[in-house]
């Protein structure tokens, strides 16, 4: 990737992390939806942004496209303060919006040569950016064919290529498979995976626990719109769940027995819907329930921080 | 490392590139539409042009001096100029926003809401000040004598096309439905359209009405069409003009606040 300057018609030299988001506020009238939200994504990492729904992802990924403004807080993408600098930021970033915005009449080769002129790939350029792109997205085959004749999977993969036309240094990937099926999602999981093999910072927001498990270095759990926990996810699992779990079966009564117990005995727990996994049993000793053992899990983690109550 | 002029490396506000790239969209995405629209645009005019020119033009023969199908022929090129502009910058604006998403995607590229506004006007505007000569062209074949003055009539266009666009940018902007849409076409473009002196010289109407109609862009334009096409008219014209171009920059800082409301929030 090293005619990236060539791309770059802001010459800004690389900061130490690709974004930095620093007691970041939004507030709706009455409902804050991003409360304080601290976040970074070092150059080179991928980092998940994950949370449930309403936790304030959304509104963050907006933020840093300066598509909705900060209340308070500082926001720096790629060494450019927010929103102030955003457009000289925006040059040097690819977004993968959670909608798809592909324009549907065009043909794929369409939609690359549009996009490669508002990210002003320079003319010379064109050709080769668009073929790039048509490679990595696998989709060389169908340049012809419409958007409205393409798969779920390979609009996706669509999106994601239009999102690399100018070889951005940070990739935005909001919900990046959310709605497809596994033979798609892991199909783009290796698409993501060569974006991190060659170097681009990614911050990709998710409510699936086992993608940001794959793919991401670090994660920020978010909840209420603001972040409660920050680390590798094998990290995060240690901490706050611990080596096992004990999946507890019964009765919808005998769980609510067994979750009294549990958390009277001092144990963490979650429900899963058909049992109660109790967790933060390695200094337990003797005193572990009896029941199935399962490696503890990121999503373990996710339910205990971020409440099981659906809001 | 490349060596980049200057302009480049500090983004400012109204940038080329960033309007040429929202410009290459439209046109892009228009040659996959642009029979069904160019059809529209030209054929309905000349309807209009054809029903009335040979309707009243039965009834009576000439108005306002004129040969009431040469009258007809250069108003409704101002009506085409309308219609070809300020709808599709209306329901256009709203589709992309609301149903194709695709300003999240235009605005998370380098480019800014007022960049956008003003690469999809510009293009509205172009398309329009083609398509308003469709009626001329029609009267031509029906018998309108040719003059010089009519090379000026896609200039005029372009400049009350720009205006027309950005009122349907801020009409869409500013509404939060399209069902909406109805109250503005029935409440305001509609007399728009009636009252410029189209069909029928103004001159037969109230004096209140008269004075209105000199608020009435649209009015300017037709003035200025048939000043082309029979004789200019000196300061009158200049006027007329001046008329359409500060409409135009009004609307065009308009539709900007609209578009920035509805777009950043």
């Amino acid at each position: 990737m090293n005619d990236r300057a060539g791309c770059d018609p802001f010459g800004v030299s690389s900061p130490l992390n690709a974004l930095e988001l620093s007691h970041v506020v939004k507030r709706y009238g009455e409902i804050t939806a991003v409360n304080g939200l601290d976040l970074i994504v070092p150059d080179g990492g991928c980092v998940g942004l994950l949370g449930p729904n309403g936790a304030g992802k959304s509104t963050t990924m907006r933020m840093l496209t300066a598509q909705t403004i900060a209340d308070d807080g500082q926001i720096t993408v790629l060494g450019h303060e927010l929103p102030g600098d955003s457009k000289a930021a925006r040059a040097r970033m690819g977004v993968v919006p959670q909608l798809d915005n592909l324009d549907t009449t065009l043909t794929v080769e369409q939609n690359l040569v549009v996009f490669s002129h508002l990210y002003r790939v320079p003319k010379a350029k064109r050709k080769a950016a668009i073929e790039r792109v048509l490679e990595i997205a696998n989709l060389r085959e169908r340049r012809d064919s419409k958007v409205d004749e393409l798969s779920g999977g390979m609009r996706r993969r669509l999106l994601i290529g239009r999102a690399l036309i100018h070889q951005p240094q940070l990739v935005l990937l909001d919900e990046p498979t959310v709605g497809l099926d596994p033979q798609v999602r892991q199909e783009l999981w290796a698409l993501i995976d060569l974006l991190r093999s060659e170097g681009v910072s990614i911050l990709m927001s998710t409510h699936y626990i086992e993608e940001a498990e794959r793919l991401c270095d670090s994660v920020t759990i978010v909840s209420h719109g603001s972040a409660v926990a920050v680390g590798a996810p094998i990290d995060l699992v240690a901490e706050h769940a611990g080596r096992d779990a004990v999946e507890i079966y019964g009765s919808p009564e005998r769980l609510v027995e067994v979750e009294a117990e549990m958390v009277k005995e001092g144990f963490p727990t979650r429900r899963t819907g058909t049992s109660i996994a109790v967790l933060g049993l390695d200094d337990a000793a003797g005193r572990a329930p009896a029941g199935e053992r399962r490696p503890a899990n990121l999503e373990d983690v996710f339910v205990l921080l971020t409440g099981e109550e659906i809001s | 490392m490349t060596t980049l002029p200057l302009e480049e490396r500090d983004p400012g506000r109204l940038e080329r590139t960033a309007i040429g790239g929202v410009l290459v969209r439209e046109i892009i995405n228009f040659s996959s539409y642009w029979r069904s629209t160019t059809f529209s645009s030209t054929v309905e005019p000349t309807i209009y042009l054809l029903a009335f020119g040979f309707g009243f033009g039965s009834l009576v023969s000439v108005v306002g001096g004129y040969n009431y199908i040469d009258f007809v022929a250069t108003g409704t090129v101002a009506t085409a100029v309308l219609f070809s502009s300020i709808f599709p910058a209306m329901f256009g604006t709203f589709i992309k926003y609301k149903f194709q998403h695709t300003y999240d995607a235009i605005l998370a590229a380098p480019v800014d809401t007022e960049e956008l506004v003003t690469g999809e006007a510009l293009w509205l505007a172009m398309r329009a000040s083609v398509y308003g000569c469709a009626p001329l062209l029609v009267g031509l074949v029906f018998g309108l004598s040719p003059s010089w003055g009519m090379l000026a009539v896609p200039a005029i266009n372009f400049v009350a096309g720009y205006g027309w666009a950005c009122t349907g940018v801020a009409i869409a902007g500013w509404l939060k439905g399209i069902e909406n849409f109805n109250y503005v076409t029935s409440a305001v473009i509609t007399p728009l359209f009636l009252v410029a002196g189209t069909f029928f010289p103004l001159t037969g109407l109230p004096g209140w009405v008269q004075a209105l109609a000199q608020l009435n862009p649209l009015f300017h334009c037709v003035q200025l069409v048939r000043h082309a096409a029979f004789g200019w008219e000196g300061w009158a014209d200049v006027w007329n003009f001046s008329f359409l171009i500060i409409f135009g920059l009004l609307m065009w800082r308009v539709a900007i606040a609209a578009m920035e409301r509805k777009l950043i929030d």
